[in-house]
């Protein structure tokens, strides 16, 4: 009985001041008129996201901000992204077509760009670090409630934790293994990936994670990616200096890569834009000799992100053969990095 | 199991670390700003206000239950129609305070998942205030009070909070019932049990019905994504479920699609519908209903899921480039025989009531229960084809609030609900002493002189230009005359003999709820009924019991003859409409002042009963 008691009277006191602590955040009806307002200066930043997907539990949806004036997209790297009817709406209801600029699969980051101008932003360089127990507000399209015009969904909460997400390896099955802000709300539901984290002075924090459930105990974590960790690559995709070299002219035939070439074998090409995923590698090739393997995902070739099988070819068509060979390779949840030696050249 | 040695060493660590809470607890009392510790006191006096006046509903048996909130001190409280289907007709409805009431079905309204019900034995019941849900904004502080898992054994309520995460909300029906238009989304924690309940604002009042959440891989628990009934929406319905009605939700009798930018345009239209009538046609462009601009499929959804059948709401469309602005009356969704099986048929529909309905073309419901169906999990599904009513031994006290009818949910309140609105009017004056012929003569709006006639058998109308009679036995139907009015003398015939025979005797009158008149803000009372095979509505303004206007229908989607009543004074110790408004159609309009009423002292022959 005791034991239960004094518990409760501890649990009580705790209670009652995380309680003040609200009514001192914005517990208060000017307090609230202020929430009112850091929502509607960020709600236009907010986008939609549509794209592929739709089938066996894989949602066609996700949300992302915009990060400049002239339209940039900063969203998670998903499959959703993988299709080349993407489609970004804005606040105010219009729908674009949007192309996907580059993505760095490590940071889970894509950058996506629409045709549109003297759009609001946040400006990544004003984003701030956040301690723990800070307030905070989650913006994001979870379960694809919004459509058009129709505003994204706001949650609240407390930053309850800073941390690393790989430091319990193998619970959380993700190729990020960096920082993360681990959030008391229920935010990162279907769809939520990509959304913003802002404090309750609607400063940019960070951007929600995917959905991730613990393989031991079931439970989903709610997360963000603090914009600190991502920053760096987003600006430099923004300053075109992380652009894939896509307008290098393709090699002479006898001077470029193919896939016969490093000994590796395509899933079938059925759908316009088939997964480069690896079906087989042929024995004593480059790629056997790095450990390549049947079920690979190949991401990066060299520092250019490839989407599909033609993508691919032409990357490998633009690409040295008788020099190494850096691939970016998603195996399971792990980002595998393998390095292809050249064949010895044929003795004559 | 460890030593005694251990335990007591536990107790010592325990006892310190709750010297150290309360420590540093009075501590921050002492630095705390007076203004938080008041903003704290105020909300504590708010949730407890609110808590007051919300209800743990159990079905009797035990067989599950939810929540709900009384929203008058005669004991009237809202809940779901999928929290009192399981219950029938009777519940037991447990209060705050720990003591447990007997309550009765009173209204259904299966389309929006609203259900009235009337808790029995007291008149002074702790109510919940009605605040405008269209004042909500996204940001707003939210409270969520109820009885979640049914974890209340003494009824004292849970109370969660949280912010308003989305407003004006579209979430699709489960076939055809429990749409969620226009409804509120909040990230207050919405679980089973919690169904039914009332979502308060920052100020105590009533903004909204908790019922759905966003529940779809993660187990029946809060997700952080809740949704409420606006209770806007309900003070819509309000009227019709004190009317003891199973109330149905509204269609223009119109389909419509996104085109280009973002438009909204018809997709199909009902020839039969009133829409139509007025002139909207395949293609045209919807712009505004009821008081919204229309921008998007979701927003109309939402501007229309908010209105019961019957309604006349303002439409604005463009058709070939001309923007129209007009009234439509809507339609109902369902046919009347559709709708009494919802409320007999299975205990549940083909999806479970709490889940959002998928949107077409999105992917199939995820089975996948990662926790598995709680025991006590109230809105867990339940074998199909157990009769939702079965037979139950009713308490003496709601036997004598209950009145079974087809098509209606508990008569009783019906006749209650017709019972208070003749009342009120009968104290403007006592027709039934006027059995005789009424004579009324006036002006027309061209100042010719007229003269109605009207008689139990017979009626007329005597311009400058001529006599028009009419007898008015059998059916009424192919009466429509003067030419052009859709059939004044039969609407005038039948308003005199409302008056005259009262409410027992016109015919098949009951009351119907409430309704603007053409477009008003302001809600009338609604009599409905039928003689010589047309139907007649009779609108009452609330506050004055004043009978304001009638419509007559000569047939079903039709265009009726509309009279408006106004200028009340009084002529032989009643109060008589000294202007009469005549309209058909968007083209028949004609203003009668009546000058002279003259009641024959006697009933020409004496009355066939």
């Amino acid at each position: 009985m005791l034991v239960g008691r004094i518990p409760s009277k501890l649990f009580r006191a705790t209670v009652s001041s995380c309680i003040a602590i609200a009514c001192a955040g914005y517990g208060s009806a000017v307090a609230s008129d202020g929430l009112a307002r850091v929502i509607a200066d960020a709600q236009p930043k907010m986008v939609k996201i549509h794209g592929a997907g739709g089938v066996r539990g894989l949602e066609a949806y996700q949300s992302g901000f915009l990060i400049s004036a002239d339209g940039h997209v900063l969203t998670v790297w998903s499959y959703v992204l993988d299709t080349d009817h993407l489609s970004v709406t804005l606040d105010d209801g219009r729908k674009f077509q949007a192309e996907v600029v580059n993505a760095d699969p490590a940071l889970e980051l894509a950058v996506l760009k629409i045709d549109a101008t003297d759009v609001a932003h946040f400006e990544l360089a004003a984003s701030v670090p956040a301690n723990v127990g800070s307030r905070v507000l989650a913006f994001s399209n979870l379960f694809g409630v919004a459509t058009g015009e129709e505003p994204s969904s706001v949650q609240h909460g407390v930053l309850a934790a800073k941390t690393r997400l790989d430091a319990r390896r193998g619970t959380f099955e993700t190729p990020y293994h960096g920082a993360v802000y681990v959030l008391d709300a229920m935010t990162n539901n279907p769809g939520a990936a990509g959304g913003a984290l802002l404090n309750q002075n609607g400063e940019l924090l960070g951007m929600l994670g995917k959905e991730l459930r613990s393989s031991q105990n079931n439970i989903w974590l709610n997360y963000a990616i603090p914009i600190q960790e991502l920053r760096s690559t987003a600006e430099r995709i923004l300053e075109g200096k992380f652009e894939r070299a896509r307008e290098a002219p393709p090699l002479a035939a006898s001077e470029a890569a193919s896939l016969p070439g490093i000994g590796i074998v395509l899933v079938p090409e059925v759908l316009e834009r088939t997964p480069p995923y690896v079906d087989r590698v042929l024995a004593g090739s480059p790629a056997a000799a790095a450990g390549v393997r049947p079920d690979d995902l190949i991401v990066f070739v060299g520092g250019t992100l490839v989407q599909s099988s033609k993508g691919l070819r032409e990357e490998l068509a633009r690409t040295e053969r008788d020099a190494p060979i850096k691939l970016m390779l998603l195996r399971g949840q792990e980002l595998v990095e393998v390095v292809l030696q050249p064949r010895e050249a044929p003795t004559p | 199991m460890k030593s005694g040695r251990f335990r007591r060493l536990d107790l010592l660590l325990l006892a310190c670390l709750s010297l150290a809470g309360w420590s540093s607890a009075r501590a921050q009392a002492a630095d705390v700003d007076p203004a938080v510790l008041e903003a704290e006191a105020a909300r504590v006096a708010v949730i407890q206000r609110a808590s007051s006046a919300t209800i743990a509903i159990l079905a009797p048996g035990g067989q599950g239950g939810g929540s709900g909130v009384i929203i008058s001190p005669d004991g009237y409280a809202l809940s779901n129609f999928h929290v009192t289907h399981e219950c029938g007709t009777a519940m037991k409805c447990g209060l705050p305070d720990g003591k447990l009431y007997d309550a009765v079905i009173v209204g259904l309204d299966p389309t929006g998942d609203v259900a009235l019900i009337k808790l029995l034995g007291r008149d002074d019941f702790p109510r919940a205030v009605l605040a405008d849900s269209d004042q909500v904004r996204v940001g707003d502080w939210c409270y969520v009070i109820g009885n979640p898992f049914l974890l209340a054994t003494d009824f004292r309520p849970t109370v969660s909070y949280g912010i308003v995460s989305g407003v004006h909300r579209y979430q699709y029906p489960a076939g055809s019932i429990l749409e969620y238009a226009d409804c509120l989304q909040a990230d207050a924690a919405i679980n089973p049990g919690n169904s039914g309940g009332p979502m308060f604002n920052a100020d105590g009042e009533l903004i909204g019905i908790n019922g759905r959440g966003s529940f779809e891989k993660r187990g029946r628990v809060n997700v952080g994504v809740g949704y409420a009934i606006s209770i806007n929406q309900i003070k819509n319905f309000l009227g019709h479920l004190r009317g003891g009605r199973l109330v149905d939700h509204a269609t223009l009798g119109a389909r419509v699609r996104s085109g280009e930018n973002g438009r909204v345009v018809v997709d199909d239209i009902l020839d039969e519908s009133d829409a139509y009538r007025r002139g909207l046609r395949y293609g045209d462009e919807v712009v505004r209903f009821g008081d919204r601009d229309v921008a998007s499929v979701n927003g109309f959804k939402n501007a229309l899921g908010i209105y019961p059948k019957g309604w006349r709401v303002p439409l604005s469309f463009v058709h070939r480039g001309e923007r129209v602005d007009t009234v439509v009356r809507l339609r109902g969704v369902h046919r009347e025989a559709e709708l009494a099986e919802m409320m007999s048929g299975p205990a549940k529909p083909e999806r479970e009531p709490g889940q959002p309905g998928r949107k077409p073309g999105r992917r199939p419901p995820d089975d996948r229960k990662p926790d598995g169906p709680q025991p006590d999990d109230p809105e867990a599904p339940k074998p199909h084809g157990k009769p939702a009513g079965k037979p139950q031994a009713l308490p003496e006290i709601v036997k004598q609030h209950f009145v079974p009818k087809p098509g209606y949910v508990n008569y009783f309140f019906n006749e209650l609900e017709r019972n208070r609105v003749w009342k009120s009017f009968v104290a403007r004056g006592d027709w039934s002493a006027h059995k005789g012929a009424w004579t009324l003569s006036g002006k027309a709006a061209n100042r010719d002189a007229v003269q109605f006639s009207l008689a139990d058998e017979a009626a007329s109308i005597k311009l400058p230009s001529g006599e028009l009679k009419i007898e008015l036995t059998g059916s009424l139907v192919e009466r429509r005359e003067p030419p052009q009015s859709g059939g004044l003398l039969v609407a005038l015939s039948l308003w005199r003999r409302l008056l005259v025979v009262g409410p027992e005797a016109f015919g098949e009158l009951t009351y119907l709820g409430t309704e603007p008149l053409e477009g008003q803000e302001q809600l009338c009372d609604v009599l409905v009924g039928s003689y010589g095979q047309v139907d007649c509505r009779f609108f009452f303004d609330r506050a004055a019991g004043r009978l304001v206007a009638m419509e007559m229908f000569p047939e079903e989607d039709t265009d009726p003859c509309e009279l408006l009543f106004s200028n009340d004074a009084e002529a032989h110790g009643a109060m008589m409409p000294h202007t009469i408004e005549v309209r058909h159609g968007d083209d028949y309009k004609q203003v009668f002042t009546i000058d002279e009423f003259q009641f024959a002292s006697e009933p020409s022959p004496p009355d066939g009963d």
